[in-house]
């Protein structure tokens, strides 16, 4: 039966151009598709979508649907204007956990789509801003026909709402020389500890891990994660003098001492006059510039781990938070170096869980309590990394302050007798 | 149904992506020595084993049907050896271990359509929300302002001729899950929520609302004889907060959300540290469904960018080198007082020097 198709003056405009068009491929599934369910689902959503193109204002509604056992993990979407367009009223989106890192094989992929078309719209995502495979568009009852027929073969939901929200890593180890931890393994470890956490949101907000493999962070951790694991190291980077050598005569001194040694944010650079580089590896701050500029000759040093960032954040509510180092360096080799840092985010999320108000990020209660209250609260010790510099304002009281050098000191001895 | 005859869910969790991954990034996990970019859109990493990986990277609608979807299998299959990965910013990346396998690929993704580019110092490809396709508080559309921009910049993605790399994100609502870039293109409302009273009781939880709002501009009260929320119009910033959780109180508004464009946003650690966007310009009109307007600002933007900043400055970098006084300028953008930030901490973004430039 030919279905009548809607008018999309406006959206058609988005078919010319050279960029691929989302537009294009929706009105195949419209016209091409063998499912007339398909056909008529998505001619309605253009409907919708012209009818909001010219109106410029969103027709959809949220509400409640989620699969047997889970709370969370979909996006409901009702439409308001239902009547016009009934045949995609309802076009709820499942998120789904991609593998750590996003890496997938073409017979997956096809299995997931073989799977998608018999039960939704044939619309998907790689990936959404929380990280998951987005699949959009399936009416309520799909929903939960979908989610068994891929959770039968390895696939699980993702987070959504105050829950604790699906993680994501950079391709790291599996393909980049910068990369200086397991990313997928801290990934994995750290989300599939809360899997129930995930499922069943009961936590005052949202709460995100992301972990990248370096401080270049392409995985935006520090700027949108509650929990940031970045890959650095901190012994000394490792030079390779004859490639130096080489990128100095290929590309001029003059373009190595612009483009290198004064972009060190902390001057921990020279180039000696017989073209080989003195790296003052105490100065360094692990910024990455200089391995980026010349990947062939710097490379990360031997003795890596990660640093851990808490509380970043976007908008809502009191504005754009990053994270905040609370554990400068952390060795990350043994199965227990892992199960400690795991420890290390159930503690937090306890604490928040305890102390955080309702839809309060962990970050924005840090701000609220104070650093050195939520550092009291989770049992870390303050330390210096952790600034940018001490305080400004005198209007504290310091009559601890003796008991507590004390125990800085009693500290550092401690740790000089560990080695 | 009855529960009994309800499927427990298996939770499984995060899945284990080393049973998807090429195998030469299994074999060579954790010891790449370095990478090269020997053309746009291509990568060659070379591992300490020796063993090579050409990365060909392609753009795509991000908002795939199951044909496309399998096309880009299809290429896969038949060009690389059937494994891909996605990137952050939903491109798509093949993988082959042989120089001469990389221009059959790149001409299969172009043949079909998909831009090959996105790597180092070009425009990559915008992120972005779900706007009017199926976000339930969207100001403006996602995909389609994305669509007509790329369209406009297709070139900056394909050739790798910027300072440095260029992140964009575009956001339809002032929440932001598009996130922080170096050109970021965001919904800003500019009038208070409109209210249904006959609504607010039946479906807001009241004080839940009230503590949503970021300066306590909102509190409860008695509307047409049922219980409501009113919103104090001189304390309220616009910000759209109060409507997820209470869809009566319209922030939506066909005239008044407008687009506003920050710049600056990076989140590299490389050089100095991660930076937040900043307020360039505002009162952009939302206009589908081409957004001329906004993209014109982004390309003068990105002009000057280009034609001012040094090897490996971002934005945020290049700016902080010429100043703001001289950015306007050449960007061509009014100054005004509504730059001049009013939020905690505003304080720390004045100038408080004699560093000025002239």
């Amino acid at each position: 039966m030919a279905i009548e198709k809607h008018h999309t003056p406006m959206l058609d405009q988005l078919e010319t151009g050279p960029w691929p068009s989302f537009i294009s491929g929706i009105k195949r599934l419209r016209d091409e598709h063998p499912e007339e369910r398909i056909n008529s689902m998505t001619n309605d959503l253009l409907g919708q979508l012209e009818h909001s193109y010219e109106t410029r204002k969103g027709y959809w509604k949220g509400g409640t649907v989620s699969v047997f056992g889970y709370g969370g993990g979909i996006i409901p979407r009702f439409s308001e204007v239902g009547a016009a367009f009934p045949k995609s009223k309802e076009f709820h989106t499942l998120r789904v956990q991609p593998p750590a890192g996003n890496h997938y094989s073409t017979k997956m992929l096809r299995q997931l789509a073989d799977s998608w078309e018999k039960h939704g719209s044939g619309l998907v995502t790689f990936h959404g801003q929380t990280g998951n495979i987005m699949f959009i568009g399936a009416d309520t009852p799909a929903t939960q026909h979908f989610f068994d027929e891929v959770n039968d073969y390895g696939w699980d939901l993702g987070g959504a709402g105050p829950c604790v929200r699906t993680a994501m890593s950079c391709v790291g180890s599996a393909r980049c020389e910068m990369s200086c931890t397991n990313e997928l393994k801290s990934h994995r470890m750290l989300v599939n500890n809360f899997t129930d956490d995930v499922h069943r949101p009961a936590l005052p907000y949202k709460f995100k891990f992301k972990v990248s493999g370096c401080p270049n962070d392409c995985q935006n951790a520090i700027e949108r994660s509650d929990f940031a694991v970045l890959g650095t190291w901190r012994d000394d980077m490792k030079v390779d003098q004859d490639e130096i050598k080489k990128y100095v005569k290929t590309k001029g001194r003059q373009y190595i001492i612009d483009n290198v040694i004064t972009r060190c944010p902390t001057n921990a650079l020279s180039l000696n006059d017989d073209d080989s580089i003195e790296v003052n590896n105490r100065d360094c701050v692990r910024c990455m510039h200089c391995l980026n500029v010349m990947p062939k000759a710097l490379h990360p040093g031997d003795d890596k781990g990660v640093t851990i960032l808490i509380g970043g954040k976007r908008t809502l509510k009191i504005g754009d938070l990053m994270g905040t180092v609370l554990v400068p360096f952390k060795k990350l080799e043994t199965e227990e170096d892992y199960e400690s840092m795991v420890e290390l985010a159930e503690t937090i999320i306890d604490f928040w869980a305890e102390n955080g108000l309702e839809h309060e990020r962990c970050g924005e209660m840090i701000e609220r309590i104070g650093l050195a209250n939520f550092l009291d609260g989770i049992g870390i010790e303050a330390d210096p990394n952790m600034l940018a510099h001490p305080r400004q304002s005198s209007y504290i009281r310091l009559d601890g302050w003796d008991e507590a050098a004390e125990q800085w000191f009693e500290r550092q001895s401690e740790q000089r007798a560990a080695g | 149904m009855a529960a009994k005859d309800m499927r427990e869910p298996i939770e499984s969790g995060c899945p284990d992506p080393w049973q998807y991954m090429h195998p030469t990034m299994r074999k060579n996990f954790g010891q790449w020595k370095y990478h090269e970019h020997p053309r746009p859109g291509v990568l060659r990493h070379v591992a300490y084993s020796g063993d090579e990986i050409w990365t060909v990277k392609a753009g795509t609608q991000r908002i795939l049907d199951v044909f496309t979807l399998r096309k880009l299998c299809d290429i896969g299959d038949e060009f690389a050896d059937g494994f891909v990965h996605f990137t952050l910013r939903s491109n798509i990346e093949y993988m082959v271990t042989e120089e001469a396998r990389v221009q059959p690929l790149i001409s299969a993704l172009e043949d079909a359509g998909f831009v090959v580019g996105g790597t180092q110092n070009s425009v990559a490809m915008i992120s972005h929300t779900q706007g009017w396709l199926h976000c339930d508080i969207p100001g403006t559309d996602a995909s389609g302002v994305v669509k007509s921009m790329m369209d406009e910049l297709i070139d900056e993605f394909r050739n790798a001729t910027m300072p440095n790399r260029v992140h964009i994100t575009t956001s339809c609502c002032q929440i932001n899950c598009g996130g922080q870039g170096d050109i970021a293109i965001n919904i800003q409302h500019t009038k208070p929520p409109k209210i249904n009273h006959d609504l607010v009781a039946n479906v807001c939880e009241r004080p839940s609302v009230v503590a949503r709002c970021p300066v306590a501009a909102i509190r409860p009260a008695i509307v047409n004889g049922k219980p409501s929320l009113e919103v104090d119009e001189r304390k309220c910033i616009c910000c759209g907060a109060c409507y997820p959780p209470c869809p009566p109180m319209q922030i939506n508004d066909a005239e008044h959300s407008k687009l506003a464009i920050w710049v600056g946003g990076n989140h590299s650690n490389a050089r100095g540290k991660p930076t937040f966007q900043k307020l360039v310009a505002a009162g952009i009109p939302n206009n589908p469904p081409r957004w001329p307007e906004a993209t014109a600002i982004v390309k003068q933007i990105l002009k000057a960018y280009k034609e001012g900043a040094r090897d490996w400055e971002r934005v945020n970098e290049w700016i902080e080198r010429i100043g703001w006084p001289r950015f306007f300028e050449e960007v061509e953008l009014p100054f005004t007082k509504y730059h001049i930030d009013t939020w905690r901490g505003a304080r720390a973004s004045f100038n408080s020097s004699s560093y000025i430039r002239f």
